[in-house]
């Protein structure tokens, strides 16, 4: 088939866009990938060497990789439902019949999303304080001892795994809303009709009705939360002892602190191999659900 | 932030580096490699600088320090007519980003204030013009005013490649009452000294405070327990670590013992949310910081404690011990077009009269000793631990991994606090990371040393 040059010239300069600050950016940074290509390569270009796939391997056997990797899973594991979990929630709170002052919680719950992270983040920091925060005086009330959020390894990701889904929840809230209103009310009507009660609604007319909604949010949702930087970053800089160190926060240290460009390229195509194969996978299984086109 | 410099490069001539046949393929790749190298700066070019008719300087300076200087440059274009400088300022946090930005993209200013740590990567990049003959004719800069260790923080390879402007140690504060308690008139000298007096002031600190701060974030406190030692803590200019070395395990095992003994909480900085109300609050006694926590304490602790509190020297292992030697210098970049003129406004920000102004208004320290005798300054009680200190500030070793290596110290050391490793493990475990984070470094030099 021979394609006119009507099209070619309709099609080309989205193209060439495409191929200068897509295609090509990524091409050069698999190249960086393949280099040793750090600070002294910037000073004299024959201190650059190519090095193969050494960079993968070096990382595939650095301790941090695999700690920075595990983190970031232990926020995908835990933050991911938990998000997904809190935004439906809301999002059918807000839908329901009974709800009063509908704009208002909408707005609020939605503000965490476009505050800035930085901002937040202060506030946060109070909030999680060992001595002083609201957290650990409404655990003491309960009976629980003070929790050292952000200085013991352990609690320090779940800190930041709060923080991030309080952050968020709101965006994926308003696409589930908007989805839930598109349900045409007959289905609840005719439901109702035939005897179920409200699980038994939400079960068999909302949840099939939300399972597209559901899948592309999980995907994006997904693939945001493997990029986790911005809140180990502000909160606590990767520490303490690392906990909080995520695959991400690891290129940006490779990259752009110690301007190893060839470690941090090296890093970013793992992730990147890593999201794929991941939403891949939640595509495929997406597709065997009933529902789902 | 940023502070630092230089001991252990040796002075060796650069030499053009030697075209060693390399293969057709890695050419074509290296060509790859320089447009993905030309894309990323066209991505960064945020510094286009106007130029007007008259000649124009371009000086970038970070943080506070570029909105204060800025007041200051009316003056000197009154004395230096056809002059007009452009202060653009920089957050010191992408401060580093845009400086190596800049220099890829063949867009840094005529001068800089640059941290004296970064100066060593900046000359390695070939990036600094050197300034070792203009000083030889200087007249108003005189190298023997100046703090010797400050000063050989600006030397790397052997060459000077800044001017410093102003100087950040880092020393003892500390509640004069709370030691007076715990039954000593005067502040430690000696590390065997400083034990007996943090073991006291736990016992009068009351339960759930601490002796001493010293957050496990920060690197400072064990970087300069390094320097007080007398063996360097790289070997072979910077080829290889010396951590496994007894002096460095002692030092590190000082520093563990601080938090094994109980006195130091095992805390970050982030976690502190207001050290200065915690000071107050009688939380810690000592604490190790720098010069902008004078201004502070004045100014935040509350008015019935302002008579509690004091600075005094960093204790070392047998007397008055080094501390660091950081702070900012004053750069000319390569490939300026008013070097002359660039330098004019080096040896202005020099001038004894312009630093009192500037410290005034910033509570920068000064880094010359006639600086230092100006009246307010010479007056001031809490300025004259660091006067002191200033004559025993070592510069920490200059080449670029510097700061990675700091940071594994930071890292290691936190693990021997939090008993996952022991002192001597850290100190191994130290030194083998260190010597990767050199390999590049040690094939570079053996590469130049096989060319000259």
């Amino acid at each position: 088939m021979r394609i006119p040059l009507a099209a070619w010239c309709l099609a080309g300069p989205a193209l060439a866009v495409i191929a200068i600050f897509f295609v090509l950016p990524v091409l050069c940074a698999l190249a960086l990938s393949l280099s040793d290509f750090d600070l002294y390569a910037l000073a004299d270009p024959a201190n650059l060497r190519f090095v193969g796939l050494e960079n993968y391997r070096q990382l595939l056997r650095l301790p941090l990789f695999w700690t920075a990797l595990g983190n970031t899973l232990y926020f995908v594991v835990v933050g991911v439902p938990l998000s997904l979990l809190l935004s439906l929630a809301a999002a059918v709170l807000l839908n329901a019949r009974a709800a009063r002052w509908r704009p208002f919680f909408r707005t609020a719950l939605f503000a965490p999303v476009v505050t800035t992270v930085v901002a937040v983040a202060v506030v946060w920091r109070y909030l999680l304080h060992t001595r002083y925060g609201w957290l650990n005086h409404l655990l003491g009330a309960l009976g629980i001892d003070p929790i050292d959020w952000m200085g013991d390894p352990r609690w320090s990701m779940p800190a930041i795994v709060l923080f991030a889904v309080w952050k968020n929840f709101g965006y994926n809230m308003i696409i589930l809303l908007a989805a839930l209103q598109a349900i045409p009310d007959d289905l609840y009507e005719a439901a109702r009709i035939d005897g179920a009660g409200a699980w038994q609604q939400f079960r068999h007319v909302t949840m099939p009705a939300l399972a597209p909604v559901l899948l592309m949010v999980s995907i994006l949702t997904l693939a945001g939360y493997f990029q986790l930087f911005a809140e180990p970053y502000v909160m606590t800089q990767g520490g303490p002892l690392q906990s909080t160190v995520s695959v991400l926060y690891l290129m940006y240290e490779q990259g752009f602190k110690w301007w190893n460009l060839g470690t941090a390229s090296a890093v970013a195509f793992l992730l990147f191999a890593l999201i794929l194969a991941v939403t891949t996978l939640l595509v495929r299984a997406g597709r065997r659900l009933p529902g789902a086109a | 932030m940023a502070t630092k410099a230089s001991r252990d490069s040796a002075p060796r001539p650069r030499v053009p580096e030697p075209a060693s046949a390399p293969l057709v393929r890695r050419r074509r790749l290296r060509a790859v490699f320089a447009a993905a190298l030309a894309l990323g700066a066209a991505a960064g070019l945020g510094a286009c600088v106007p130029r007007d008719e008259g000649q124009t300087l371009t000086f970038w300076a970070m943080g506070r320090e570029g909105e204060v200087i800025a007041e200051l440059m009316p003056e000197f274009e009154r004395s230096h007519p056809g002059l007009h400088v452009q202060v653009q300022q920089l957050p010191w946090k992408s401060a580093h980003e845009k400086l190596l930005t800049a220099f890829v993209g063949r867009s840094t200013p005529d001068i800089a204030q640059l941290g004296n740590s970064w100066i060593a990567e900046f000359a390695e990049l070939h990036a600094l013009e050197p300034l070792d003959d203009a000083v030889a004719t200087s007249h108003a800069i005189d190298r023997s005013d100046y703090f010797d260790g400050i000063w050989r923080s600006n030397l790397a390879q052997g060459r000077l490649y800044g001017i410093p402007w102003y100087v950040d140690t880092r020393l003892l504060f500390y509640r004069s009452d709370l030691l007076r308690r715990a039954g000593f008139d005067q502040p430690a000298r000696s590390w065997p000294e400083w034990e007996r007096q943090l073991a006291a002031v736990q016992r009068v600190a009351g339960p759930g405070n601490f002796a001493i701060l010293m957050p496990v974030n920060e690197y400072e406190q064990l970087t300069s327990f390094g320097l007080q030692q007398d063996e360097p803590m790289l070997q072979a200019q910077g080829r290889a670590g010396n951590f496994d070395s007894p002096q460095f395990r002692s030092a590190l095992a000082f520093y563990v013992g601080i938090f094994d003994r109980g006195w130091a909480p095992r805390v970050s900085e982030t976690q502190i949310s207001n050290v200065w109300d915690e000071f107050a609050k009688g939380y810690f006694s000592f604490y190790i910081s720098g010069p902008w926590n004078i201004g502070n304490f004045r100014d935040r602790l509350p008015p019935e404690r302002q008579g509690d509190w004091m600075t005094a020297p960093l204790p070392g292992p047998t007397g008055p011990g080094a501390s660091i030697a950081g702070g900012s210098s004053l750069v000319l970049f390569r490939g300026t077009r008013h070097p002359r003129e660039a330098w004019e406004l080096i040896e202005f920000l020099s001038e004894p009269r312009n630093q009192e102004w500037f410290r005034l208004r910033t509570g920068d320290l000064p880094p010359r000793r006639t600086a230092w005798a100006q009246p307010a300054l010479a007056a001031d009680p809490y300025a004259r631990a660091f006067r002191d200190q200033l004559e025993r500030a070592q510069p920490v070793p200059a080449l670029p991994e510097w700061e990675r290596i700091e940071d594994e110290m930071r890292l290691v050391s936190s693990l021997a606090v939090n008993h996952q490793l022991t002192v001597d493990e850290a100190a191994r475990e130290l030194q083998r990371r260190t010597d990767l984070i050199l390999a590049k470094r040690r094939w570079v030099l053996e590469r130049r040393e096989r060319g000259s």
